[in-house]
């Protein structure tokens, strides 16, 4: 580092100025957060949400828009917030502390009991929550609505900063729409078509399952069948999800359609998340570990999932023809196809992986045959299966996409809980990594090593690793979010979805080489 | 077992290195006196941007050598003695070799100007340059005014570089146009134009004449060899090329011209003495290629050629169709095969330029046949692996421009400018 601290890197006057109107808006929620009371709550949450909008917008207007389009990372290791510097501290405590309230102590923000009438910050959002559902806001609401306007509004910050870029900006398009209307507008609309006669679990309908874990339990089951054909659409609709449209779009587009294009998390952490993009972990050891967590998270998930309706379904095959063990010898079959399938077709391109997928396998039957042997009508294992269910909520649910996810952006990288603990993403890189026609091609010898691939690399794939040997980028974890392309001085990198054959080319393939010598290199 | 000593730890050196292990079970030594691993030495510019820091320029983790068994040892040759095969060090250690790979790499050139040697006048080289950029210019207070000098790839680097640290910089290039000495004039003009639409005072067809000093030896202005103008500056940056950098290969008895010079096995007069990179000098340069390659991607195609020959499978060195990159601030530029400034003997240019001013392409083609031999492209990306296959094919100009989508390499959604390319191009036929 150096002495003396490069201050062209210091905010211009106006960007100064959009910081403050920006937090003025914020300093209204605290004010609400610490039970001021305001007069006319309409006005004044209006005030707070177009404040910050109108910050963030003079702040980016004026940080991009000045220069030319282009790369804009110029002192990015220099700024506090954005190096794990004092700043970057403060906000991941502030975000993390924000985030253990919220789960964990709603009535702090001013959710009331039951009966009641909100204070505080949740009071203040009640205006808006009664525009769009009709009733009174909740922490999620008042949760929602902030997540809804980071989005949106980092997101047009990021669509100036990468306005060269047209991929950018488009899948940027994309999870803002997803989040306004799918996320946030959709499910606030069904609630109010609900009624005393009428009820469906209102939800956003882009969470698929694995991501969204409950969407099987039995009182939204039972709901989406007592609500009919538009309930019966919504389960199929759901089952479908996971088993047929994921797995088509995967495999022509790669897990970027969901993970870039239409994730919620994943929107966070493109947009408000972008400026802590590069602080994710490039060393093989963080890989190591990304592995076995977040495939441990897939195998929990499954079990947990196969136990919470395992739990609610009957025994007597004559009421029902789905009963406890027809459930579970369909699901011990369907994960035997797909295991043997891949092991027959798709081993070459594990290789040492296979042996991991195999212990995983292996858990997941033997526990799915404990569950036949040792459970009873409610519980598995002598476990509830909703307590199971309750402690992946806590600790997979909120503790790790919640408090480490966001909270902990600054100081690990936005993408921590996409890489590590979304059990969707683990279940899309599966597909990823052996069944898409997705890939980052190497432009032939053109890489020059330099590193700005890898370091913004928000997944933490050393991409240089594989661009400097001509070696095309196959990873489960990429979530084609193109950046690496983008940052690439020469030109070389490309995210493509093309055919199959010579996809995963462990090869050194360097241009512009004898090429006998090439052949020479390939050979071991 | 052989001890493989490798002097220098850029990229021809830990190519070879690497290469000699995967083939072999040597002994292998690395020796620098710049810094303790490899790093990417083209990535220097982006720590002082802010973009990286050092260790992301690094693309092995410090454990990669020890794994791969590839011994560091960091010390100052100051000579060799290639009869009983031992180096000897500045701090008096010594160092016995089986075979010796010198790839030493290159120095900043100067051309004997007075001041040239003051305090606040630098190159653009090394992990050290960049140090001593950093404590001279770290902000536009400390550094008021910067003046680079030379007008090539480094030279256009450390002006973006300060630029990042908003200091005004006066950029000296003795050619009419920036790099026209590489680039033909159309591709150059456009850069020159790109240059100064950044804020960069770009002064053509300029020559330093000296640098002037104040009272503590310090360099505090540059005057301008045409115009007698004295440009009042904190920093001078010398940026006119690299030189091979054998100061020490000189004291000895191999043999050196500009370079270490070496024949097609990448072989010195001396046996078991190989030498490659930006440091070696071809007996016989290799068709239009410089006898002095200073570039990466030739240096890492020696790397990997001698390790060949060490492991017992004699090699020439036998690059391909040529290639190379740059970027010049905003605007990336990439080439495949030969394009001349002006073209040569018995060939033709073609120009397309878009009209924004940040995008362009030149080929050349031989005039009586219509035979494709290369392209620049700016602001556009293309594939290496597509030009490298029409190089070989002998494609026509025209088969060229007709399929040249097929070689766009830009990012999904980008808008292509394929069929404006060959419209100008068969409009030229058609008016000729």
């Amino acid at each position: 580092m150096s002495l003396a601290k490069p201050d062209s890197q210091a905010l211009s006057k106006t960007q100064k100025f959009g910081v403050a109107i920006g937090i003025i808006g914020l300093f209204i929620m605290i004010l609400a957060f610490f039970n001021v009371d305001f007069p006319n709550k309409t006005l004044f949450l209006s005030l707070s949400l177009g404040m910050i909008t109108v910050g963030t917008i003079i702040f980016s207007n004026n940080a991009y828009l000045t220069k030319q389009a282009g790369i804009q990372n110029d002192g990015v290791w220099f700024k506090s917030i954005a190096s794990r510097g004092f700043w970057g501290w403060i906000l991941g405590i502030v975000l993390t502390l924000f985030y253990i309230v919220l789960y964990f102590k709603a009535e702090w923000l001013g959710l009331a009991a039951k009966g009641e009438a909100n204070s505080g910050l949740v009071a203040l959002f009640d205006p808006l929550s009664q525009l769009l559902n009709g009733g009174p806001a909740s922490q999620w609401f008042v949760y929602g609505t902030l997540y809804t306007v980071a989005i949106l509004v980092f997101g047009y910050k990021f669509m100036l900063k990468y306005r060269k870029n047209r991929y950018e900006q488009l899948r940027t398009v994309s999870v803002m729409f997803f989040q306004l209307a799918f996320a946030f507008l959709i499910p606030e609309f069904m609630a109010r078509l609900n009624s005393e006669t009428f009820s469906l679990p209102y939800y956003d309908l882009k969470n698929i399952w694995p991501l969204n874990y409950y969407n099987f339990d039995k009182y939204r089951v039972d709901s989406m069948i007592e609500a009919g054909d538009i309930g019966l659409a919504f389960l199929i609709f759901g089952i479908v999800s996971i088993f047929v449209i994921t797995p088509i779009l995967t495999y022509k587009y790669g897990k970027r359609w969901y993970c870039s294009w239409v994730c919620g998390c994943g929107g966070l952490a493109e947009t408000a998340g972008d400026p802590f993009r590069h602080l994710s972990d490039k060393t093989q050891v963080a890989w190591k570990i990304e592995r076995w967590v977040v495939h441990s998270v897939v195998v929990f998930v499954t079990l947990m999932t196969t136990a919470v309706i395992y739990s609610y379904l009957g025994n007597d095959s004559s009421k029902y023809w789905l009963t406890k063990d027809v459930f579970l010898l369909s699901v011990a079959g369907l994960l035997t196809i797909v295991f043997a399938l891949v092991m027959i077709f798709k081993r070459k391109e594990l290789a040492k992986d296979a042996q991991y997928g195999a212990i995983g396998y292996f858990v997941i039957i033997m526990v799915l045959i404990g569950m036949h042997y040792f459970s009873g009508t409610k519980d598995v294992f002598l476990v509830k299966s909703y307590t199971l269910q309750s402690s992946y909520g806590f600790l997979i649910g909120a503790i790790f996409s919640g408090v480490i996810g966001v909270g902990f952006y600054p100081i690990f990288g936005n993408r921590v809980w996409c890489r590590f603990g979304c059990p969707m993403a683990a279940v899309l890189g599966f597909q990823q990594r052996l069944f898409s026609k997705f890939r980052i091609t190497t432009n032939g010898g053109q890489c020059i090593s330099c590193g700005n691939c890898s370091t913004y690399c928000e997944m933490g794939i050393d991409v240089r690793a594989y661009a400097q040997k001509g070696e095309n980028i196959v990873r489960s974890s990429c979530v084609g979010c193109g950046i690496c392309a983008a940052v690439c001085p020469r030109g070389v990198l490309k995210l493509e979805n093309d055919s199959i054959k010579g996809r995963i080319n462990s090869n050194d393939i360097l241009l512009g080489n004898d090429v006998d010598l090439m052949d020479l290199v390939n050979q071991r | 077992m052989e001890h493989i000593v490798i002097i220098g730890n850029g990229i021809s050196g830990v190519t070879a290195a690497r290469h000699i292990r995967k083939l072999s079970n040597h002994k292998i030594t690395i020796i620098s006196a710049e810094t303790e691993h490899f790093y990417s030495r083209t990535a220097l510019m982006y720590i002082y941007m802010g973009h990286m820091k050092y260790e992301h320029t690094k693309p092995y983790e410090d454990w990669f050598w020890k794994k791969n068994r590839i011994d560091l040892k960091f010390g100052f040759i100051k000579n060799i003695e290639t009869k009983s095969s031992t180096l000897y060090f500045e701090d008096g250690d010594t160092l016995q070799y089986d075979k010796l790979i010198i790839s030493t790499g290159s120095k900043s050139n100067k051309f004997g100007w007075k001041g040239q040697d003051l305090e606040g006048v630098l190159g653009l080289y090394s992990k050290q340059d960049v140090d001593l950029l950093e404590t001279l210019a770290p902000n536009k207070e400390v550094c008021k005014h910067a003046v680079i000098v030379g007008g090539g790839l480094i030279g256009v680097e450390l002006a973006e570089m300060l630029h990042t640290r908003k200091i005004p910089v006066t950029f000296l290039v003795r050619e009419d146009h920036f790099w026209d000495n590489i680039l033909p004039v159309g591709d150059a003009s456009m850069i020159s134009r790109h240059i100064l639409s950044h804020g960069i005072d770009l002064r053509l067809k300029s020559n330093l004449k000296e640098i002037h000093s104040d009272e503590n030896g310090r360099a505090n202005a540059v005057v301008v060899e045409e115009t007698g103008e004295v440009i009042k500056c904190n920093l001078v940056g010398l940026t006119p090329g690299v030189s091979p950098n054998i100061e020490m290969v000189k004291r000895t008895n191999i043999e050196t011209d500009q370079g270490v010079l070496i024949n097609r096995f990448l072989e010195t007069n001396i046996e078991n003495v190989y030498a490659i990179g930006d440091c070696a000098q071809q007996r016989e340069p290799i068709g239009h290629r410089k006898a002095v390659e200073a570039v990466w991607y030739t240096g890492r195609m020696m790397g990997e050629t001698v390790a060949q020959t060490i492991c017992g499978n004699r090699m020439k060195y036998n690059p391909g169709h040529w290639f190379n990159s740059a970027k010049f601030f905003d605007i990336e530029y990439q080439t495949y095969g030969w394009v001349f400034p002006e073209p040569n003997e018995g060939n033709e240019h073609f120009h397309w330029k878009h009209e924004d001013d940040t995008k362009c392409i030149t080929i050349e083609y031989e005039s009586a046949t219509n035979q494709f031999l290369g392209i620049n492209t700016f602001g556009i990306r293309m594939k290496h692996e597509v030009f490298d296959q029409w190089l070989t094919e002998k494609r026509s100009a025209e088969y060229v421009m007709e399929h040249l989508k097929e070689a766009n390499f830009d990012p999904e959604f980008y808008k292509t400018f394929e069929s404006e390319i060959l419209e100008s191009y068969s409009e030229r036929f058609r008016m000729a």
